[in-house]
Formats: C-alpha cells, sequence, structure tokens
C-alpha cells in the first residue's frame, strides 16, 4: 500500500464562471512543466479535480514541487482503490498511519456513488472502529481532529485521502498576461516579483548593470534572484541593461539633489521601451511608500510621469518586515542581502531631493539630450533567461 | 603493503588530490576579495557547499566547514554550552566517546557544567531508558556518535533523535566521523542538530571536514574573526580542501550504495577466518559497521603483533588509550564489561571499500604466524 497520487484543489480559480477553463488548462500545463524531471509522473484532470499521478514515484519531492505552483489551495496525498469495503478499510489506516504527529482523528466519508452497499453514516462507524482498533494512542475527535480521513466513494473508484496540505493560493501564472519586474538585487524587488506572480503574472526582468561601478557579482546576483524566482514559474527572462553611460551623464549634466529622480525616470522609460519590445503590458516595482527618498509620494509622482504604464506595486502598504519575512520565506533573502554595489546605491548624491518638483525635474532634463544615451541602453541590452533547474557550472565541472 | 587502519586515516583517493591541486592552482583567490578572481572563489565555494548540501539532504546555509572531525566536536559541544548556559549547564554523552567529544565535555565540568556519562551493554550500546532519564530540565546537549571508532557499535542516533524532538528546549549532536559513507544516516527530520563528519577518514584530505548545523540551532563559535561559514567559524576559507572534501562525499556515497554488501561480506570472512585461530577473541558486536573488526589475543602485547606485521609491511592498529590508568588498556572494551586479559591486548582491522580478499587472506595467515612466533618463543 502506497499514496498513488496527489489530489489537487482548486484556490481562487474555482469562483471563475465561464473562463475557469483556461485557467484550469493553465494550472495544468504549470504543474506538468514543474513534475517534468519526475520520469512517469502526470497530470490527470475529471470533473472538478485535478490529480498528479505518481506511478510508483515517492511522493515527497512530487509534493514539494507541487506546493510551489500557484493557483491550488491546497493538496493532499491520496490513495485510490476498487469500491470494496476491504480495500477501503486498508487504505485509511495507511492513511492515517502516515500522516505525521496525529494524536486524534475523524473520519469523514462521501457517498457520491448511491450504489455502495454500505450507508455513510455505518460506514463512518465502520472505517473508526477499524482505525481504532489497529492503531495505539491515537483518538477521535470529531470536533478539532489533528487529521480527517476522507473517503470519497466515486462511481469509478474510492478515493482516501489524509492531511490537507496548503497551497500559495494565487492564480495560476500566465493567466494574468507579462509584467517587467524593475530588479535591482535589494530584498524588495524579488518579493514584489513574487506577489505579481501570486495574481497570476508571468514574469520577465529588468535589471540596470554599470560596470565597472558595478560588479559582476552584482549581476549573477540578480540572476540567482530570478532563478529563485523561477521555483514558482517555469522560467524567467531578465534583460540587462548597460546603465553606465548614462548614469554617469545623469551625474554629470543635472543638479545633484534632482539625479536621483532623473535616474530613476531612465529606468522607466528604458523599462517601457522593453516592455514595447516584448509585448509586456505594465511594469512591476518594489517600490513602497515612505522607504527611501524615492518612495514619497511626490517622488512616486515625479518619476510615474514618464510612462502611462499600469505599475504594479504589491509591497506599497507594507512594512519592512513584512517584507523581509516573505523574502525569507521564498529563499531570496539571503541573497539579497549579500553587499554589493549596485546602480542605485554607488552614485548616491548626499542629499537626495524627497519632495522633487515635476515642473522643476522637466525643465532640468529639457536641458540636455540624453536620447542618443537612451537609445544606446536599449541597443546594448543582454538578456538572459533563468529557469528553475540546476546550472551546468562553469569550468567548476569535474571537481566536485 | 596491505593497509588495515582505515580508521585511524584513509589513502588520499586520487580524484581529490587532483580536485586539490586544480583549485590550489587555479582558484587561490580568497572569497571574500571583492575583485573578479574572488567573486570566482566565492562562486567555487557556493557550488561546494551546494553540492555538499544536496549530498547530505540538507540546506547550504546548514554546511559549516571545519578542520575536521575534532574541531567539529569541540565547535559543536563548547558551542552549544557556551551560547545556551542561561538555560542550562547538563550535558548527556557516553563512555564510549572519542576524546575530543569527551574532552570536550570534561573541559567543560571546569567551568561548572555538568556531564552524565551514559553506561553501554557488552555489544558497546546505550539504552535508550538510561538516555531519557538523564534528560533534565536544565539538559541542553546530548552528544552521542553514531559508529564507534574501536569496537563498530552502532548507536540508535535515529532512535536518540525521536527522543531528542520531544525536547525542543535541547539539542543533539551526532559524532558521524567512522559513520559516513559506510552506515547510512538520515538527516532530514531525524532530530540531529549538528553532526560532524571528518574529510581525511572517507579518503579525502587531513585538516577538512563539515559540521552541519541545523539552521535554527545557534552555537557560541570558536573562531571569531571575518564571519566566515555564517559567522560560525571564521578564517579563510581553505577552498581546496572545501572542493576536495566535497569530491571525497560524493566517490564514498557512490561506492556506499554500491558496495557496502560487498563490504560486509569482507568484514564477514574476516571474523570467520579470525575465529578459527585459536586465542584469538572477536569484541566487535554481531551487528556492529561493515568495516570495523575488533579482537583481543589474550597473553600477547599488541604492540608486538603491530610490529611483527609491519616487518611484512601489513598495517593495523592497537588502541592504546592513554588517557585510562593502564597502560594499554582500552577504556571503550572496558565500558563493554571486558576482562583485562581482553581489554589490554585489543587490536584493531578497519577496512576500506579498496580492500580485497586476498589482502584479508595474507593479512590472517601473516596474524596466525606471528601469534605461533610469539608462543614458541615464549615457551
Amino acid at each position: 500500500m502506497q499514496y498513488d497520487h496527489i489530489l489537487i484543489r482548486y484556490g481562487e480559480m474555482s469562483l471563475k464562471g465561464k473562463n475557469i477553463k483556461q485557467f484550469i488548462i493553465k494550472l495544468q500545463e504549470n504543474l506538468q512543466q514543474k513534475i517534468k524531471e519526475f520520469p512517469n509522473v502526470k497530470v490527470t484532470r475529471t470533473q472538478g479535480r485535478m490529480f498528479v499521478l505518481l506511478n510508483g514515484h515517492d511522493p515527497e519531492p512530487v509534493m514539494e514541487k507541487c506546493k510551489k505552483v500557484f493557483g491550488i489551495q491546497s493538496l493532499s496525498l491520496a490513495i485510490k482503490v476498487d469500491n470494496d469495503i476491504e480495500q477501503i478499510k486498508e487504505a485509511a489506516l495507511f492513511a492515517l498511519q502516515n500522516a505525521k504527529d496525529v494524536k486524534t482523528f475523524k473520519v469523514a466519508v462521501k457517498r457520491i456513488n448511491k450504489n455502495f452497499p454500505i450507508h455513510t453514516n455505518e460506514l463512518n462507524q465502520v472505517l473508526g472502529a477499524h482505525l481504532l482498533t489497529n492503531t495505539d494512542g491515537i483518538t477521535v475527535d470529531v470536533h478539532n481532529p489533528d487529521v480527517e480521513v476522507k473517503v470519497e466513494i466515486r462511481l469509478e473508484a474510492a478515493y482516501i485521502t489524509s492531511k490537507a496540505v496548503l497551497g500559495l493560493g494565487g492564480l495560476p501564472v500566465g493567466t494574468s498576461g507579462k509584467s517587467l519586474l524593475l530588479l535591482s538585487g535589494g530584498i524588495d524587488s524579488p518579493v514584489a516579483g513574487f506577489l505579481a506572480m501570486k495574481r497570476g503574472v508571468h514574469l520577465e526582468a529588468i535589471h540596470f548593470h554599470s560596470p565597472p561601478y558595478t560588479s559582476e557579482r552584482a549581476k549573477q546576483k540578480v540572476i540567482d534572484l530570478s532563478k529563485q524566482l523561477t521555483k514558482y514559474a517555469k522560467s524567467i527572462k531578465i534583460h540587462i541593461v548597460p546603465f553606465t553611460k548614462l548614469q554617469q551623464e545623469i551625474f554629470r549634466e543635472m543638479p545633484e539633489s534632482y539625479a536621483m529622480t532623473i535616474m530613476r525616470r531612465m529606468m522607466f522609460r528604458i523599462a517601457e521601451q522593453v516592455s514595447r519590445n516584448e509585448s509586456i503590458l505594465s511594469l512591476t516595482t518594489g517600490e513602497n511608500l515612505g522607504q527611501v527618498a524615492s518612495q514619497t509620494m511626490e517622488s512616486m509622482h515625479a518619476i510615474n510621469n514618464v510612462t502611462n504604464y499600469p505599475i504594479i506595486r504589491p509591497l506599497v502598504a507594507m512594512d519592512k518586515q513584512e517584507v523581509i519575512d516573505i523574502s525569507k520565506q521564498i529563499g531570496t533573502y539571503e541573497t539579497s542581502i549579500l553587499p554589493y554595489e549596485d546602480c542605485c546605491t554607488i552614485f548616491v548624491p548626499k542629499a537626495p531631493k524627497t519632495k522633487p518638483r515635476l515642473d522643476k525635474v522637466s525643465y532640468y532634463e529639457s536641458t540636455y539630450d540624453f536620447t542618443k544615451s537612451i537609445e544606446e541602453a536599449i541597443a546594448g541590452i543582454e538578456t538572459i533567461v533563468a529557469h528553475d533547474r540546476k546550472d551546468a557550472d562553469e569550468g567548476f565541472s569535474g571537481l566536485f | 603493503m596491505i593497509y588495515l587502519d582505515n580508521s585511524a586515516t584513509t589513502k588520499p583517493d586520487e580524484a581529490v588530490l587532483q580536485s586539490f591541486d586544480q583549485v590550489t592552482k587555479q582558484f587561490y583567490a580568497n572569497p571574500s576579495s571583492i575583485h573578479q578572481f574572488g567573486g570566482t572563489a566565492e562562486k567555487l565555494l557556493h557550488a561546494a557547499k551546494q553540492q555538499a548540501a544536496e549530498i547530505l539532504q540538507v540546506e547550504r546555509n546548514e554546511i559549516v566547514f571545519t578542520s575536521g572531525g575534532t574541531e567539529g566536536n569541540n565547535t559543536a559541544i563548547k558551542g552549544i554550552a557556551l551560547e545556551h548556559q542561561g538555560r542550562g549547564k547538563h550535558i548527556i554523552t557516553s563512555v564510549i566517546e572519542h576524546p575530543s567529544v569527551e574532552e570536550s565535555c570534561i573541559a567543560l565540568e571546569k567551568l561548572g557544567f555538568t556531564v552524565t556519562y551514559l553506561p553501554v551493554d557488552e555489544n558497546g550500546v546505550i539504552s535508550l531508558d538510561d538516555l531519557k532519564n538523564a534528560i533534565q530540565d536544565d539538559t541542553i546537549l546530548i552528544s552521542i556518535m553514531h559508529v564507534n571508532n574501536e569496537t563498530g557499535s552502532i548507536q540508535p542516533v535515529e532512535e536518540i533523535g525521536k527522543i531528542a524532538k520531544q525536547h525542543p528546549k535541547l539539542f543533539f549532536h551526532v559524532d558521524d566521523v567512522q559513520g559516513f559513507g559506510k552506515v547510512p544516516l538520515e538527516l532530514p527530520n531525524s532530530g540531529i542538530d549538528l553532526c560532524t563528519i571528518s574529510g581525511h577518514k572517507i579518503h579525502g584530505l587531513k585538516g577538512t571536514g563539515i559540521l552541519y548545523v541545523n539552521k535554527h540551532t545557534k552555537l557560541f563559535p570558536l573562531f571569531h574573526g571575518g564571519d566566515q561559514e555564517q559567522a560560525i567559524r571564521s578564517g579563510t576559507e581553505n577552498l581546496a580542501g572545501i572542493v576536495s572534501m566535497v569530491k571525497a562525499m560524493r566517490l564514498i556515497k557512490d561506492r556506499e550504495k554500491k558496495e557496502v554488501k560487498a563490504l560486509n561480506g569482507m568484514k564477514e570472512y574476516l571474523l570467520d577466518e579470525l575465529r578459527a585461530i585459536e586465542g584469538v577473541f572477536i569484541n566487535t558486536p554481531i551487528d556492529g559497521a561493515p568495516h570495523i573488526v575488533n579482537i583481543s589475543v589474550p597473553g600477547i602485547k599488541p604492540e608486538v603483533i603491530i610490529h611483527i606485521l609491519g616487518e611484512r609491511d601489513i598495517y593495523i592498529s592497537t588502541k592504546s588509550a592513554c588517557s585510562s590508568k593502564q597502560k594499554d588498556e582500552s577504556k571503550i572494551l572496558a565500558a563493554c564489561g571486558l576482562d583485562n586479559d581482553r581489554t589490554t591486548s585489543a587490536l584493531r582491522i578497519s577496512l576500506a571499500y579498496d580492500n580485497t580478499r586476498e589482502e584479508l587472506e595474507t593479512f590472517v595467515q601473516a596474524l596466525a604466524a606471528a601469534i605461533t612466533q610469539f608462543r614458541e618463543v615464549m615457551e
């Protein structure tokens, strides 16, 4: 006896009306993609249910992968047996014995197949008695059990599940279109990307790289962060913009206190252009009200003015600690805090304007023509794709 | 040469030496340097850590590279004691631990800690009931080895882990220096918070090792400095040693999977042959580790046998525990309840996957001849 499939319960998408089919198909695709590495493991659907068929594979690693797919309310390891009372008893006992940290249980029978000879109440009692007599130190608690052993008698077979593991919720990645994430390498932007993905966004990333002021390590950091985010998606395209020349020009030609504001406007302009080229309809940032100088209401107003693309700011109302907690949970924190300079930390004005005025910003920008440098930056973009798989190492092969 | 002293140290694997050599020559930068060359070294360090983590099925930041078993054991025991002494000052260990555990505990006793040394039965195994009874409110650490270096007896560390889990306030350290690569031990969800591994016992190099530190476990570091190794073990990383250690881990894990049965077969053969020699007593427990055989030849000083065999280019060891009152007495065998004749005449034969049955045959004949020769001289 062993678990032979994982039962997937839909999250919010189950509320969708006529469009639900697209969401289901997307979820199935995303799951299938995540479990590709396990031979013979397949995703199938029946009415209102999705199953991952294990075909003899160890359930744990498959479960770990599935838990990171958005759009799932909860997952349960399950056993499929014939509509035969002895088999159902055996499976229910297995499910109870294999649930971790269990002191109390209850049995919940659903008899969808009305031809099954034993009625629901009686079946509850028969199974409860069987479980009690064959286990030690476990008792029944119908109000607040550690585990609910669920038995579903359907037409084709009976399904037995025990503990339900919570999924991440959200919507399947790819059901909400594409967004371009401004990824700096700090703590916030990866979390913003994660939360956008949670709402079904297919993510691409843009990073502004200023060699030699910023190092290869800073660039690698961004690639590593993207790779970490691909645990929740298939892959992420990263557009790396050579930003040095433009940045130097800004800081040389513009008043110091406004340089930061103008630099951010340049980033948005370039990000919008990249979005246009890639058919992306929105930008996503890790901006958060009041955290740093560029994130005051006045700054956001002045910076946002260069684009009319919608900007998704998932962190806008979060406290720093909440953001840190999520980054730890998704595994980006450790990489984010590596102390490498990035384009936002190298040219730091002594006193950046926290309340820049839009009219002034526009005036300063009009005194110098940045067009050529912006075009050069866009032309020099290097695009890398991060995948959720182990990288072939670089020159280290054979060392381990 | 026939080398049968693999519990003392092992011959470095050719591939391990190659890794060491390559890293030393190509990636000698300090991983903490901010230049690109340092960056490459840092990447290699990360990759090595990732590999080690995958082999042990733990997370990357749970790996601390050390200089070996002694440092790993000291770091674990003193690190827990110093960090958590506010919560309690009681430690539980056994009477048959390696000196690096035992002496660390004795040192802590001088600092005001109390230590319970659990006894062992005739097979050299502690009793779980004794352990349960020894746990107090102020117990902060249990340190029990996985495989004993002298007799090969295996402690029930999985069971101890389950007990430790029921006491969330205490930490459980396992010295797996002799077990790694020969006796499987699963770290995930095991209740084990700290685990020591040494490089030179698995055909790696001296001066390399790993301490697994569960991410929820805080330690007071023995080395303060540049905050390398999650600030648990400062000091510029021995990158070549680290990479070579990870290589050794991978190789021995492969061999364990494929050859542990054969190793056990060799041990069984050796035991059968040794039992047949008159005057030889087997001290190794029946279900011990697959690579350690401990015997006694009462009436003959073990050193004499070592030297006679050495002349024939065959190397085994004796265990003379210097800390015991009686020179030559094995404390560990004494703890198992053996009498003085046996505890003072013990020899240890320890195998590696590379040993062959032919070598063992030659050794057994040589040993039998040595015993005969000695008896003739004495009579």
